[in-house]
């Protein structure tokens, strides 16, 4: 019974939205939040725009969700939505893998001694 | 069915852990490269789960999605030089903002149009929604307008009106006014779609106002917007990946916002309710005419940098602009074959992003060791023989801490002044890009040398050489 209920959340969770799935949602954000806020302010401002262009790359992770929209045709999927959803994967591609490129680019050029 | 729901929440919680060990590496130039492999696999293995999920019928789309992304992020990663690097990451601000924009408008319109049911579309739901497409959609039109201003194509100067905090406060009013509205009637169609449109006319208004020197912080704040986005695209899918990536994001942008702001003294609130480059807009400080500006020439530059024992240069956003990075390295390996110790003063706020300056120096071959922050730079400049500035106005504007009635009163500055001799780079006698008077150029020690800063540094090469 309780696989059946964790699968139940993994898979519908974000059909039903059940009060437990939201508190479970609100607490991933503020740990992740709280270890962002640590691991963050360790950055040196030496490295900042590499963290910007790295943070980027990372939150381009929304391609997963317009993955799932832009793959689901056929007669019980909006045609909008497979539009919108295929736009989304190029935009959130072309961060990922812009983003991590520049961040090796830049990274590749600190070096500590001529 | 169920064996592939637990592949792909495995893949997740891996690519979560991954992307924090990621950004850990950050902490130092050495780890980080190591940290960013780890980040590459995390997103590798999401992608990878994510394709085995049910709900996907057809590959096409996703096919030719993840193609033209790629190439298109490709050809940015490999082509875009290092100058341009504020540019291409407010573009990717607008992406990343957009995108997640548009899967909370897919997600409302096949609740209201009948292909999901409309009884599950719940208040958290819509809340959750709302607020990833609200800010979805102003920080993609507010990062374009930051795009084309460091571009070129629109006027770096502020754009100013009369009334225009009340008229965009109440802009803003209407559009979260719509949102709460639209929490307790999700199925209020129009006042959605007017909320969307607001919402991207509000991000142009918000930052046409900005000046250009201000870009740090708006960009750390768009950074920060479209990582919440993200967060919320999360909250909507019930994905935790998308929660922890995008608050990583958020929170990322924000402190250094915070950062951004502490080094122009502004408060965040400020920075937050609109009066951005008011500073700026607020005319020309106190201080007046004050007396003349007393020129260099080439020859006595070259002498003075090739006789000194230490030299620090402080590169601002005029380095950028002039391409000027090779130069300088060219110069300071000049004066290190001299005996010369170089040293380079990089304030927090030079150039147009957090950190711009390290990396348009670290293209040009220059040591990291050899990059000092404000804080490490500031006790050594008593014993600096010749601090060269190059394009950088606010960042060492002594009135800043002298001046107490100045626009930008109690920002801390890298005080070259405090050098033996200071010679500043610059193109022309006008004023900097805020408008602001700097005390620094008509001080005794100051040597000005005008001209583009490129042209000078190059001219300066051959000089110390021979002298």
């Amino acid at each position: 019974m309780s696989l059946n209920f964790i699968s139940m959340l993994l898979l519908e969770g974000s059909e039903s939205m059940s009060a437990a799935a939201i508190i479970a949602a609100l607490y991933v954000f503020a740990l992740a939040a709280f270890l962002g806020y640590q691991v963050i302010s360790r950055v040196p401002p030496l490295l900042h725009t590499p963290l910007m262009s790295a943070t980027n790359a990372i939150s381009g992770i929304s391609l997963v969700g317009s993955i799932v929209i832009a793959g689901g045709t056929g007669p019980q999927h909006a045609k909008v939505a497979t539009i919108l959803g295929f736009i989304a994967v190029v935009c959130s591609t072309s961060n990922v893998v812009g983003g991590f490129a520049l961040t090796d680019r830049m990274l590749r050029m600190f070096k500590r001694k001529k | 069915m169920v064996w592939q729901t637990y592949f792909i929440e495995f893949s997740y919680l891996l690519a979560s852990i991954l992307f924090i060990f990621g950004l850990k590496g950050l902490s130092h130039p050495e780890t980080a490269k190591r940290g960013m492999q780890l980040a590459e696999i995390g997103m590798a293995l999401a992608i990878i789960g994510t394709l085995m999920h049910f709900e996907i019928v057809s590959y096409t789309w996703i096919i030719v999605g993840l193609l033209l992304g790629g190439l298109l992020g490709a050809a940015m990663g490999v082509w875009v030089p290092m100058t341009a690097m504020p540019q291409r990451t407010a573009l990717s601000h607008a992406f990343g903002a957009f995108a997640a924009a548009l899967v909370g408008i897919a997600e409302y319109y096949s609740y209201t149009h009948g292909f999901k049911d409309i009884a599950q579309l719940g208040h958290v739901k819509m809340g959750a929604m709302g607020f990833e497409i609200m800010l979805g959609a102003l920080t993609t039109t507010g990062s374009l307008i930051a795009f084309g201003k460091l571009q070129g194509v629109l006027p770096g100067q502020p754009l100013v009106y009369r009334g225009q905090n009340i008229f965009n406060m109440a802009l803003l009013a209407t559009t979260i006014g719509l949102f709460i509205y639209l929490i307790f009637v999700p199925t209020a169609v129009i006042p959605f779609y007017v909320m969307l449109g607001l919402a991207f006319v509000f991000g142009v208004l918000l930052v046409l106002p900005i000046g250009s020197a201000d870009m740090p912080v708006v960009m750390s704040l768009l950074n920060s917007y479209a990582g919440l986005a993200s967060a919320a695209t999360g909250f909507v899918l019930g994905n935790n990946v998308l929660i922890i990536a995008g608050t990583l994001d958020g929170f990322s942008g924000f402190i250094l916002s915070v950062l951004m702001c502490r080094a122009m003294n502004r408060s965040l609130n400020n920075v937050l309710f609109g009066a951005f480059g008011s500073a700026t807009t607020s005319a020309a400080g106190a201080a007046g005419e004050q007396g003349t500006m007393r020129e260099v020439s080439l020859d006595d530059a070259a002498v003075q940098l090739a006789y000194a024992s230490k030299v620090v240069f402080v590169p601002g956003y005029g380095l950028a602009t002039a391409q000027a990075q090779h130069a300088v390295r060219e110069l300071a390996t000049v004066l290190e074959e001299k005996g010369v110790t170089v040293k380079y003063g990089i304030h927090p706020v030079a150039g147009r992003m957090p950190g711009h300056m390290n990396v348009l120096l670290a293209e040009a071959n220059v040591p990291y060791s050899q990059l000092y922050e404000l804080e490490q730079i500031n006790p050594e400049l008593s014993s600096t023989d010749v601090s060269v500035v190059i394009g950088a106005n606010d960042v060492v504007n002594p009135d800043a801490r002298d001046n107490p009635s100045s626009p930008i009163a109690g920002m801390p500055i890298i005080e070259v002044d405090r050098s033996k001799s200071v010679i500043v780079l610059k193109r022309g006698q006008g004023k900097g890009f805020s408008g602001l008077e700097n005390p620094l150029f008509f001080k005794p020690v100051t040597g000005m040398l005008y001209g583009d800063a490129k042209d000078t540094l190059t001219k300066l090469v051959s000089a110390v050489q021979h002298a």
